[in-house]
C-alpha cells in the first residue's frame, strides 16, 4: 500500500479525514494518534505562526474567535512559499469576507497595518540622501525635484482609526480608539517600523510621490491644504527618501 | 495660487523642513551606536512568524476542527477517542502559543 | 567543492534574542546554525544581524523549506533563493532533512516522512544532485524524527541513509535525539540504529529536547519540540555515538519556548565536555 503525498496532505489539513492506510506504529498496527503528531505540527504551527505575524488582530478578535477563523484560514490557504515571514498576506481580504466578523467591520483594516509593517520589516535595505542635496536649490529646481523613497516606505488608508486601535492592543496606556478615521504611513528608519497618523492630503502627497511625482505635482495631488513642512519632515524623520533627483529649471 | 506663489511655498517648507531635520539627525546617529541593544528585544514586534524544525509539543487532537463544518451538524459528528465535536473550541486542545 | 570547515565544537542555533550575549560573552559557543528561509527577506534587521555574526562565527545553513523529499521537482525558485544566500554568506555548512514539506506548491512547514524505498531513494538522491550542482556545494543531509513507519519501506532508516551518501557523496547530519525519538517510537534499538549507521559520513551532529505523550495503545510517543534541555537518554546515546565517532561539531537546537543565554550556554558547556573526552581520546 503506497501512500502518496497528495493523499497525506489531505488529511492531514482535514481532522475529519481518515488516517491514509498503510502508515503504521512499530508493531504493524494502523497509526491512529500517531498521524494527529503531523496533523498538530501542521496545523497549530501555522496558526502561531499567523498569530505572531499578527498579533493586535488576535488580540482584537479574543483567543476563541480569532483560533476559530485562523484554523479556518490555514487549511484553506496554506504557504504558497517555504518563507514564513511572509506567510498570511491574504489573511487580512479573508477576515473581509468572513460574515461571523460583520460585528468588527474594522479588523481587517488592522489586519492590513500589521501586514503593512511585516512588509516594511522585511523591505530591501536603501542609504538615505544626504539632506544637504537639497540645501542651496533653486526654488524652481525644489518644485520640479523628484523622490527616490526608500522600499520600506508604505501608506495606508483606512476608513477606521486603525493606528489607535492598533496601540490600544500593542502598547501600555494607550487611550481607547475614538472615531477618527486614520491613515498611516509606515518607515523605517533603523530597523523598526515607525507610524504616523497623516490626513488625507498629506497621504495623497506622499502617494503621487512615491509614484514618482515631482514636488509640485504632488503638491497639486493633494487637491486639499496641508502641512508640506510636516510632510517633508517625516521623511526626513524616517530616512525614506533614498534619492534626490534634483529637477530642470524651467 | 500663481505658479510663481506655490514655487516659493515649496522652497520655504523645504527649508523649514531641513532646518527641523537638523535637530533629529543627531538622535538618529545616537540611535546607531545602540546597534545592539536595539537589534534585540524589539525582535519580536515585526518579525513574524520564523521557521523552525520543531514539533508542537503535544499531540492534540484539534479540537477547533469544529470550524470546518456547520454549526448545525458539528455535535453530530464522532470524533476518534470518544469525543465529540463541541461547539465551542476545547481549550485542551489550543495549540501552544 | 567548498570544505566544512565548523569547528569541533559546540554551535547553537541563533535565536534573535541571543544576539547581545553572542556580541559579548558567547563562550563556549564556536559556531552558529541559521534556518535558511529566515533570512530569504529583502533586507532589515534580520539580514543585518547575520552580517554581524557571520564576520564573528563560523556559520552552517539549515534549511527546513525544499522538500528534498518531495514526489514533485525542487522547487526553482527556493533552490535559487539558497543559492544567493550561501553565495553571500559562504557558510562553512549547508545541511537539509531527509523530508518533505511541500506538495503541488502548498508548503505545510513541518518535516513530513517519507517511504523508505528504492523509488524514495532514486528521487532523493537526484534531487540531492541537483541541490550540490546548483549551489555548487557539499551538502549534509538529516536523519528525521518519526511517529510512524509506512507499511511499504524496504530499507532501514540507517542503510538509507548510507545509500544516499553513496550514491550522491553527500554527507550526514546525525541528530541524536531524532534518533532516540524515532527508536522510542518505532520500538527499534537506538544503540543498533548508531551501530549500523555510517558513521564516517557525519559531519554535524544535533541535539535537542523532546516532549513526552502517548499513542492510542499507552505506549510512549515522544514529540521532537526542542523546547527543553536534552534529555539524559539522549546524552548517553551521544556518548555512545560519539565513542564510535570521535569528536564533530555539536548543535544544540532550542527552537520553541528559547530560554535565557545562561540556560543555553550551560547546554552547550554540557556539549563540549562531552566533545572533549573523544577529541582527547582521538588525539591519543
Amino acid at each position: 500500500m503506497s501512500v502518496r503525498q497528495d493523499s497525506f496532505r489531505a488529511a492531514v489539513l482535514d481532522p475529519l479525514a481518515a488516517v491514509p492506510e498503510g502508515l503504521k506504529d512499530g508493531q504493524g498496527r494502523p497509526a491512529g494518534r500517531r498521524f494527529s503528531v503531523y496533523r498538530n505540527n501542521v496545523v497549530a504551527g501555522l496558526i502561531t505562526a499567523i498569530e505572531t505575524s499578527f498579533p493586535a488582530t488576535a488580540k482584537l478578535l479574543g483567543p476563541e474567535e480569532f483560533l476559530s477563523v485562523a484554523s479556518l484560514y490555514v487549511r484553506k490557504f496554506p504557504p504558497d512559499t517555504p518563507m514564513m515571514m511572509y506567510y498570511g498576506a491574504s489573511f487580512p481580504a479573508f477576515l473581509q469576507q468572513q460574515m461571523r466578523l460583520d460585528h468588527l467591520p474594522q479588523v481587517a483594516d488592522l489586519a492590513r497595518l500589521e501586514q503593512t509593517r511585516r512588509e516594511a520589516y522585511h523591505a530591501s535595505d536603501a542609504a538615505p540622501a544626504d539632506p544637504g542635496e537639497l540645501a542651496g536649490l533653486a526654488p524652481e529646481a525644489l518644485a520640479n525635484m523628484r523622490f527616490d523613497l526608500a522600499p520600506a516606505l508604505r501608506l495606508l488608508r483606512s476608513d477606521w482609526p486603525v493606528h489607535a486601535i492598533w496601540a490600544f492592543h500593542m502598547t501600555d496606556d494607550a487611550p481607547p480608539p475614538g472615531q477618527e478615521a486614520q491613515n498611516v504611513l509606515i518607515t523605517r528608519p533603523a530597523f523598526d517600523p515607525e507610524m504616523a497618523v497623516i490626513d488625507t492630503p498629506t497621504c495623497a502627497f506622499l502617494s503621487a510621490l512615491q509614484s514618482g511625482a515631482t514636488l509640485a505635482e504632488a503638491e497639486s495631488a493633494a487637491d486639499a491644504p496641508f502641512d508640506l513642512t510636516a510632510a517633508l519632515g517625516l521623511l526626513l524623520q524616517g530616512q525614506a527618501i533614498h534619492q534626490i533627483i534634483p529637477g530642470d529649471i524651467l | 495660487m500663481s505658479n510663481l506663489v506655490k514655487t516659493a511655498a515649496i522652497a520655504s517648507a523645504v527649508t523649514a523642513a531641513l532646518a527641523a531635520h537638523t535637530t533629529t539627525a543627531a538622535q538618529a546617529a545616537e540611535k546607531e551606536k545602540c546597534y545592539g541593544i536595539s537589534l534585540a528585544g524589539e525582535n519580536d514586534c515585526a518579525a513574524g512568524a520564523g521557521t523552525t524544525c520543531a514539533g508542537t509539543s503535544t499531540v492534540d487532537y484539534q479540537g477547533n476542527a469544529w470550524t470546518l463544518v456547520d454549526k448545525g451538524t458539528c455535535t453530530e459528528i464522532d470524533l476518534p477517542g470518544d469525543r465529540t465535536g463541541s461547539l465551542e473550541p476545547l481549550d485542551r486542545d489550543l495549540p501552544q502559543a | 567543492m567548498p570544505q566544512n570547515a565548523l569547528p569541533n565544537g559546540p554551535g547553537v542555533g541563533y535565536k534573535p534574542q541571543h544576539f547581545p550575549d553572542l556580541t559579548t560573552d558567547p563562550d563556549p559557543v564556536q559556531w552558529l546554525e541559521i534556518h535558511a528561509e529566515n533570512y530569504m527577506g529583502d533586507g532589515g534587521r534580520p539580514l543585518a544581524q547575520l552580517r554581524h555574526l557571520a564576520e564573528r562565527f563560523p556559520m552552517s545553513v539549515h534549511g527546513v523549506g525544499l522538500s528534498i523529499g518531495g514526489e514533485g521537482p525542487l522547487d526553482p525558485n527556493h533552490l535559487a533563493r539558497l543559492k544567493t544566500l550561501c553565495d553571500w554568506l559562504q557558510p562553512a555548512s549547508f545541511s537539509e532533512h531527509l523530508a518533505w514539506s511541500t506538495h503541488d506548491s502548498a508548503f505545510l512547514n513541518d518535516l513530513l516522512p517519507l517511504p523508505y524505498t528504492t523509488e524514495t531513494l532514486r528521487r532523493v538522491a537526484e534531487h540531492i544532485d541537483e541541490v550540490q550542482t546548483t549551489l555548487g556545494r557539499h551538502m549534509l543531509l538529516e536523519n528525521p524524527s518519526s511517529y510512524l513507519a509506512f507499511a511499504e519501506s524496504t530499507w532501514s532508516e540507517p542503510d538509507f541513509l548510507a545509500e544516499l551518501a553513496q550514491r550522491t557523496g553527500c554527507g550526514l547530519l546525525l541528530d541524536v535525539n531524532n534518533v532516540f525519538v524515532s527508536a522510542t517510537n518505532l520500538a527499534i534499538d537506538a544503540h543498533m540504529y548508531i551501530d549500523t549507521f555510517p558513521i564516517d559520513k557525519v559531519e554535524e551532529f544535533h541535539l535537542g529536547g523532546h516532549d513526552e505523550d502517548e499513542d492510542d495503545h499507552g505506549a510512549p510517543l515522544l514529540i521532537d519540540s526542542h523546547g527543553r534541555e536534552v534529555a539524559d537518554p539522549v546524552w548517553s546515546l551521544l556518548e555512545y555515538t560519539l565513542a564510535r565517532s570521535g569528536a564533530r561539531p555539536l548543535l544544540i537546537e532550542w527552537d520553541t519556548d528559547v530560554p535565557d543565554w545562561a540556560t543555553l550556554a550551560a547546554e552547550a558547556a554540557r556539549a563540549e565536555t562531552a566533545l572533549a573526552r573523544h577529541r582527547q581520546g582521538v588525539a591519543a
